[in-house]
């Protein structure tokens, strides 16, 4: 039987999406049967940064409607047999769906899955709503910005009154020499506010939104700092205890040697 | 007097005190009232007397109460100050309760959410930032208060907030409102924000320093001794 973990955030534009392609090539990378669930009706993105756009024949709101199988709408990914994609409608609008049929869905969809992500739209309305239904467990997604730990603080209020256990929070695009500085808030800061358990900390990095360009999750790829972030989180997900990333960015013996001839900057 | 069988009555430095006795009936009360009333004639030119009414272990509705004051004021002169009854009712008693008690709570209030209660709130967790917390009572948080509170909701200007670590946004007191300046501060540890004895503005202060401000603190006792 598998578990269903919701990500979501309030605020938009913090990483949802991002988070939920990585961790899912994360958990599929670990030998883990997981299913994507993009709940962002009329929005829909997480197909384009899985690179899986063009395979989509029906979509969530035809299997609500009865339209087609559940199987018939589940997209296969192209580098796993184990990860698989429920898109969502681009047409419809948010009223589609309903609490009940994504209760009804993940419910159909628990016995063949290890995990199931749900991709929460931003806004705490019907969408989120929806996206929340269905779920066990919870993840929040911040950025080390006010407005956007404003945001997790509300919806962590939200997710407190349902029925699951206490959210996890993923700390997203951190910028090191920012909070150095003292322009962004830091780690400590940001978990003594919202006080919830923290799952990791991903710093932002010019490589996640290459990937996710390419329709490849920054998660496939060996030694970015980006990937390893999200496998330590899928790894923490399993249940494992791995330490936090240092932020500081590892600085090679040859790198340095090219800094001091002016090769590279 | 012979007729004055229920009635006694005494003159203070501050005006008359009339002592009702609580076991007659109340309308022979009344007649008795209305008898002694019209027996005092005051001059013209005599200065306002107050009056206080004793009424013992007699409990009065609110309408009986009315009554009795009209049946003072018809008379020139002649103020009704207070009305005092030792007792109260059970759902009167109840309601001072609430209203004074210490309400725990244990939880964290989030962007978004509303604490409301009636008397004292001790909050043992933290008020974040767009999070509010109301009482009818004075407030104190055990933890990072960083929201808005407001004490003394329906008007009470004694009211005081008191926090472990005050960085809030706003205070509240009664109808006064504070602000926290527009620079980003870290909060204070251990601070307390009343109304300045010239009931302007909200002041901070120390917590420690509350007791000189504030000495009673303790409504419930506060309101049974002044009813």
């Amino acid at each position: 039987m598998g578990e269903a973990i919701v990500i979501t955030s309030g605020k938009g534009g913090v990483g949802k999406t991002t988070t939920t392609a990585n961790l899912g090539t994360s958990l599929a990378l670990l030998d883990k049967k997981v299913c994507l669930i993009d709940t962002d009706i009329g929005l829909r993105n997480l197909d384009v940064i899985m690179g899986l756009e063009n395979r989509i024949i029906y979509d969530i709101v035809d299997v609500l409607e009865k339209r087609c199988k559940i199987s018939q709408a589940l997209i296969k990914d192209k580098r796993f047999d184990c990860l698989y994609l429920l898109p969502a409608a681009q047409t419809s609008d948010k009223s589609a769906l309903t609490p009940e049929g994504m209760v009804q869905i993940i419910e159909e969809l628990k016995p063949d899955y290890d995990y199931i992500l749900i991709d929460c739209p931003a806004g705490i309305e019907q969408g989120y709503r929806n996206a929340v239904a269905g779920a066990d467990k919870s993840i929040v997604v911040t950025t080390p910005e006010k407005s956007s730990v404003r945001d997790a603080d509300r919806i962590i209020g939200l997710l407190e009154q349902e029925d699951m256990e206490p959210p996890h929070l993923i700390i997203n695009r951190i910028r090191n020499h920012m909070i150095k500085n003292g322009d962004m808030l830091d780690v400590d800061e940001i978990i003594q506010v919202l006080s919830i358990d923290l799952l990791g900390i991903v710093a932002d990095d010019d490589d996640v939104i290459k990937a996710s360009n390419h329709g490849e999750p920054v998660a496939f790829q060996p030694n970015t700092r980006a990937s390893i972030a999200y496998r330590n989180i899928a790894r923490r997900i399993l249940g494992e205890s791995v330490p936090l990333l240092s932020l500081e960015e590892k600085v090679s013996f040859l790198d340095k040697v090219k800094k001091a001839f002016g090769i590279k900057k | 007097m012979a007729s004055n069988k229920w009635i006694t009555i005494k003159g203070t430095r501050d005006g008359l005190t009339l002592f009702m006795n609580d076991q007659c009936a109340w309308n022979e009360l009344l007649e008795e009232l209305e008898e002694i009333l019209s027996t005092k004639h005051m001059a013209a030119d005599e200065p306002l007397i107050t009056v206080k009414i004793e009424l013992g272990n007699r409990y009065v509705t609110n309408q009986q109460e009315q009554t009795l004051r009209e049946f003072i004021r018809k008379h020139n002169k002649l103020v009704v100050d207070k009305i005092a009854s030792n007792v109260i009712l059970k759902e009167e008693a109840l309601q001072w309760k609430e209203e004074t008690d210490v309400n725990l709570h244990n939880k964290i209030i989030r962007s978004g959410q509303v604490l409301e209660i009636n008397g004292d709130l001790l909050l043992v967790g933290d008020v974040n930032p767009g999070g509010k917390i109301i009482a009818t009572g004075n407030i104190f948080v055990m933890g990072n208060l960083r929201g808005i509170a407001h004490a003394g909701a329906d008007g009470n200007r004694d009211a005081v907030i008191a926090a472990a670590h005050m960085a809030p946004s706003q205070l509240r007191i009664a109808e006064v409102i504070s602000r926290s300046p527009d620079a980003d501060s870290e909060g204070v540890p251990m601070e307390c924000g009343f109304i300045d004895s010239k009931g302007e503005q909200i002041v901070m202060d120390r917590i420690s320093t509350i007791a000189r401000s504030r000495p009673d603190l303790n409504a419930f006792e506060r309101r049974v001794m002044n009813g």
